[in-house]
């Protein structure tokens, strides 16, 4: 049997979570020694004996025997549990108790908790996402970093200082909880960015970009599994996710090279991926709720619905970026409605709206700005200014494909400004 | 064919969940390659680094078994060689070897 690689990554938060429910938020560190023992274990007898028929359910049995030999010693049981205290001083209702905590739904339902536990209102957004990155996911601070190029030790603080406000909580987040609504919506927007971040984000490693989106949509559809939690926006959310992962497998050309949407070849495109993200939209759409998530979503369906790039109903892309300008402004999302605009009107109206974005100061350390105003003008005829653009951009490309891409621009603005001259 | 006890010393924790799979993956090729060469006799076990010692015609019982963790036996493989020569080279291979003080000790089976 072949060793999946990221096994215990992907295990390791949802043992966390369940030795949460059983240890409390408190004692979170004594949740993650438990599960890094595990992970030891796993290593010394499977190098050895080589890999059990069920990899994960020998680490969650591990886990479970741990748990249960740490509350067998009274003081432990009491200390970390008062409330408990009786149920696991009971040798009798001791190990049936963990046991219905290590229970798959149950652990299903622990790492919603946990989610909620982490988007808590006192923390940053980025904090937020550190911890789910770090205790629902199994990253690493320095593969936290990585994925952001961030330094290790800011992570680390960040996450620190999240454990200290998850531990001043104490319990797992209750999803009956009157400020649930709220939660939600934080929830949402935190698995929203880290999608982002493995799509669009700036990590070099294609691959850790890849889990970041795959950890996004196995914890947002954690979502859809709960009555609670599976509201219209939860489904517009996935509904986003997947159709753009259906993209993924056309971003990147065979040489390793980025590839516009508009010059992706859409046979590669992932339909079963496509078809489930059409799927979560409809679904969506039961209720009166338009969230954001909503619309970009429908964005995302109607380039999903065009089997050649000639095809995309522009129209309709414009005008669900202008009921996104008015749901949450923001310079990107005019950005990105300004590139609309210029495929349905041509550059020139392009160049236009994009410098009618308000703020658009807050984009200028953002190479797919300039990237974009090359474009207008190098279609517009400009070649000298599309040029000057592009290396602007070029600038702040933040890896190696960024530059490629850019560098590919730079080449093009030239020749076409030669050919120009020939004429 | 002469059998060989590989005592392996001196093993680490890994450091994260990706560095010790990554040491596990080492691990099973090594131990798939010996098997493929039919060089592996018994994949042996892994051992616990708790203990007690008992010593002496006292039976004196003490926590152990050794003051020095990286002395410790952590586990232990049967494989088949020509002779020592031929299972020590066998046992470079061994990924312990690529911790800083990782030991296989090579001792032969006496034969009966």
């Amino acid at each position: 049997m072949q060793f999946e690689e990221g096994l215990f990554r992907r295990d390791s938060g949802r043992m966390v979570a369940a030795l949460t429910r059983i240890f409390g938020l408190e004692n979170l560190a004594l949740a993650e020694d438990v599960v890094q023992d595990a992970f030891c274990r796993a290593v010394e007898v499977w190098k050895l004996r080589g890999l059990p028929e069920n990899p994960s359910a020998w680490l969650m049995r591990t886990a479970k025997n741990r748990a249960i030999d740490l509350l067998r010693r009274e003081r432990t049981a009491r200390n970390l549990l008062p409330k408990l205290a009786n149920v696991f001083e009971s040798e009798w209702t001791l190990v049936p108790t963990v046991h219905q905590f290590f229970d798959p739904q149950t652990i299903e339902d622990d790492q919603l908790r946990m989610m909620f536990s982490c988007c808590d209102p006192a923390l940053s957004q980025e904090a937020q996402i550190a911890l789910i990155l770090n205790l629902l996911c199994g990253f690493t601070a320095n593969e936290i970093a990585n994925a952001f190029l961030s330094s290790r030790s800011a992570i680390e603080k960040r996450i620190a200082r999240g454990k200290n406000t998850l531990a001043a909580s104490k319990r797992l987040f209750d999803l009956s909880d009157s400020d649930f609504t709220g939660r939600l919506a934080a929830v949402h927007r935190a698995l929203y960015l880290l999608f982002n971040e493995g799509y669009h984000g700036a990590s070099p490693h294609g691959a850790v970009r890849s889990e970041l989106c795959r950890e996004a949509m196995r914890l947002a559809s954690l979502l859809l599994e709960q009555p609670l939690t599976a509201t219209p926006p939860s489904y517009a959310l996935c509904a986003l996710m997947w159709l753009h992962a259906a993209r993924l497998p056309a971003r990147v050309d065979d040489a390793g090279n980025l590839t516009s949407l508009l010059l992706q070849d859409r046979s590669r495109w992932d339909a079963v991926l496509a078809s489930k993200g059409e799927n979560f939209l409809e679904r969506a759409a039961r209720g009166d709720e338009l969230s954001e998530y909503h619309i970009e979503a429908a964005i995302a369906a109607v380039h999903a619905k065009a089997a050649y790039a000639e095809e995309t109903d522009w129209a309709a892309i414009v005008s669900m970026y202008d009921a996104l300008m008015k749901l949450r402004p923001s310079p990107v999302i005019g950005l990105n409605r300004a590139i609309a605009i210029a495929q349905k009107d041509g550059a020139k109206r392009g160049l236009e709206e994009i410098r009618a974005i308000s703020g658009k100061e807050r984009l200028e350390s953002y190479p797919f700005y300039f990237a974009a105003l090359g474009e207008f003008e190098l279609r517009a005829g400009s070649h000298d200014a599309a040029g000057r653009y592009f290396e602007r951009a070029l600038a702040l490309a933040r890896n190696s494909s960024e530059r490629r891409f850019l560098e590919a621009r730079i080449a093009a603005a030239r020749d076409a400004r030669a050919a120009a001259q020939i004429r | 064919m002469s059998e060989f006890l590989f005592l392996y010393r001196g093993g680490q924790r890994p450091e994260s969940p990706a560095e010790g799979e990554k040491v596990m993956q080492k691990w099973m090729a090594w131990m798939q390659e010996l098997g493929q060469r039919g060089h592996l006799k018994d994949r042996g076990q892994p051992l616990e680094d708790t203990g007690k010692v008992v010593r002496g015609k006292q039976k004196v019982v003490t926590d152990g078994p050794y003051a020095e963790s990286k002395d410790l036996v952590g586990g232990f493989t049967v494989v088949e060689a020509n002779d020592l020569a031929h299972a020590a080279e066998l046992s470079k291979g061994c990924p312990i070897l690529d911790n800083e003080g990782g030991i296989v000790e090579v001792r032969p089976v006496m034969q009966m």
